[in-house]
């Protein structure tokens, strides 16, 4: 315990240390302001972009479409995952091809998504799925694998139903596996998202920064910029400390 | 109820994968009486388990029939029957409270009597001091006297347990084999105990069932005549060095044949 909080200090020294190291080239003029602006600046122009309300309606549109990609892959991938663990046939076709799966850049695809089905939220979530399902599929796979067969012999020992049988047993068991996939799949369906917005949509905050940067508004682009960073830090690590906390309780001796 | 057959196992044959599949049991004819503690000894892979998952009602026999109380079982596992496996069963993502309740989660008890039934067995089990411990800060032996436990609060008449110190250590073997005599003595219920170390079977059962290479049939049957009072110094008393002869003298060829080799 005392040596993992060390090591926060010491990974949190090493990330203000680059931090301070970055402002003072930029301050001192060794990295042209062209071409990266201060991180004290770039704190300013973020707060004033969402002080000022202009980032208001990218925001909505990016983080609902994150959220809807988030969920249905979620829904999805389980159900999924569920489906090629009961038979074992299937399993044997989906392997590779999930084995494979992330060696595929599923970005190619989406100037078809856009041809498809216009260009609304749509294609975005389609590809925030494409990116985050197979994760969640795998790691259903494997949470599924995870739960002993003795646990299996005790439901019906028990005289469980299916449905106890998923809930009290199956789905707790699993859970460490399906957590490391759902969290998995919110970074993916968030990396999916804005890459898609920044190669071709009309809003979000992928698109902000494109546009930013394409006008040349190196400001703009830089404050957004932490914004959809320091978002995705903070969507991840919340994740991280609940589960934690579910795992201490099952490991710690 | 006592002396009577509780548990009647006629001509039972267990193959692996349908009717032409390999033999892995029988046929076996074996009648348990009510409250007697017996165990099963017998060359492993010989189908002892395949026996206990049959007469739990685990699995239906291919053929013959599986009695509990006089009902004939057919591949569930009838109330009053409980089960205590090899394998750790216990649930890491629960307290050892919480574990032990689950036995009764669809009992549909009042609360006040759940929580009753989990207190004593837990006492019972010498947990009281770690009822808010998860099973992951146990050790092996802990963990199977929590799984002990949730069999207890069902009150099962007939407890089946699957070489349930298989896992432990000689000195813990002993002594929870006293607890497990001390359970038999105050719950009154049948034990059927599945093991494969002979002074385990010698110095806690009233009768002995020993079991030949696969397919597994009774070779052999001892009756130990124990006191109803016995614990673990019997392993002193001279009869309790006969026995233990006495069964690896039955079971002496029948291991070697499993080791491939001809007595």
């Amino acid at each position: 315990m005392r040596w993992r909080h060390a090591a926060l200090i010491v990974r949190s020294a090493i990330l203000a240390f680059l931090i301070v190291l970055l402002e003072l080239c930029c301050r001192a003029g060794f990295i042209d302001s062209l071409a990266v602006i201060p991180p004290s600046e770039m704190i300013a122009s973020m707060v004033d972009q969402i002080r000022s309300g202009e980032l208001n309606a990218s925001i909505a549109t990016t983080f609902s479409t994150i959220f809807i990609a988030f969920l249905l892959a979620v829904v999805l991938g389980t159900a999924i995952g569920a489906l090629i663990h009961r038979w074992s046939r299937l399993r044997d076709v989906a392997d590779p091809l999930l084995a494979s799966y992330y060696s595929v850049p599923t970005f190619i695809f989406y100037p078809l998504l856009v041809a498809l089905l216009g260009l609304g939220k749509a294609p975005l979530v389609v590809l925030g799925i494409l990116s985050a399902a197979p994760a969640v599929v795998i790691s259903t796979l494997s949470g599924l694998d995870s739960v002993a067969p003795v646990l299996m012999k005790l439901s019906r020992v028990h005289r469980l139903t299916p449905a106890q049988t998923l809930w009290w047993i199956v789905l707790p068991a699993a859970l460490p596996h399906l957590f490391t996939g759902f969290k998995l799949a919110l970074s993916y369906a968030l990396i999916g998202v804005i890459a898609g917005e920044f190669i071709l949509s009309g809003t979000g905050l992928g698109y902000a920064i494109s546009y930013a940067y394409q006008s040349f508004d190196n400001r703009t682009m830089y404050g957004a910029m932490l914004f959809v960073l320091l978002v995705a830090v903070t969507a991840n690590g919340i994740l991280y400390v609940w589960e934690g906390r579910l795992a201490r309780r099952r490991s710690r001796g | 109820m006592s002396g009577q057959a509780q548990v009647q196992l006629s001509d039972v044959v267990r193959r692996y994968g349908g009717p032409s599949g390999l033999q892995a049991l029988g046929p076996v004819n074996l009648e348990i009486r009510s409250g007697e503690f017996f165990s099963i000894v017998g060359p492993s892979g010989c189908g002892k388990s395949t026996l206990l998952d049959v007469a739990a009602g685990l699995v239906a026999p291919t053929s013959g029939s599986v009695r509990f109380e006089g009902k004939e079982l057919h591949g569930e596992v009838p109330d009053g029957i409980g089960v205590v496996f090899q394998e750790d069963a216990s649930m890491p993502w629960l307290s050892v409270r919480d574990n032990v309740a689950f036995g009764l989660r669809t009992s549909g008890l009042p609360k006040k009597e759940v929580a009753d039934r989990v207190d004593h067995a837990i006492s019972f089990m010498g947990l009281a001091q770690f009822a808010g411990h998860y099973p992951a800060q146990l050790s092996g032996g802990m963990r199977q006297r929590v799984c002990i436990a949730r069999t207890l609060v069902l009150r099962p008449r007939l407890i089946l347990l699957d070489e349930p110190f298989g896992a432990l250590d000689q000195q813990t073997r002993l002594l929870m084999g006293d607890e497990l005599l001390r359970l038999w003595r105050e719950t009154g219920a049948t034990v059927l105990l599945i093991t494969h170390a002979l002074d385990e079977a010698a110095m806690l059962s009233d009768r002995v069932g020993v079991m030949s290479a696969r397919p597994g049939r009774f070779i052999d049957m001892i009756d130990t005549k124990w006191p109803g009072d016995r614990d673990s110094r019997i392993v002193s008393d001279p009869k309790f060095g006969a026995l233990t002869a006495r069964l690896w003298s039955s079971l002496r060829e029948e291991s070697l044949k499993t080791m491939g080799r001809v007595a």
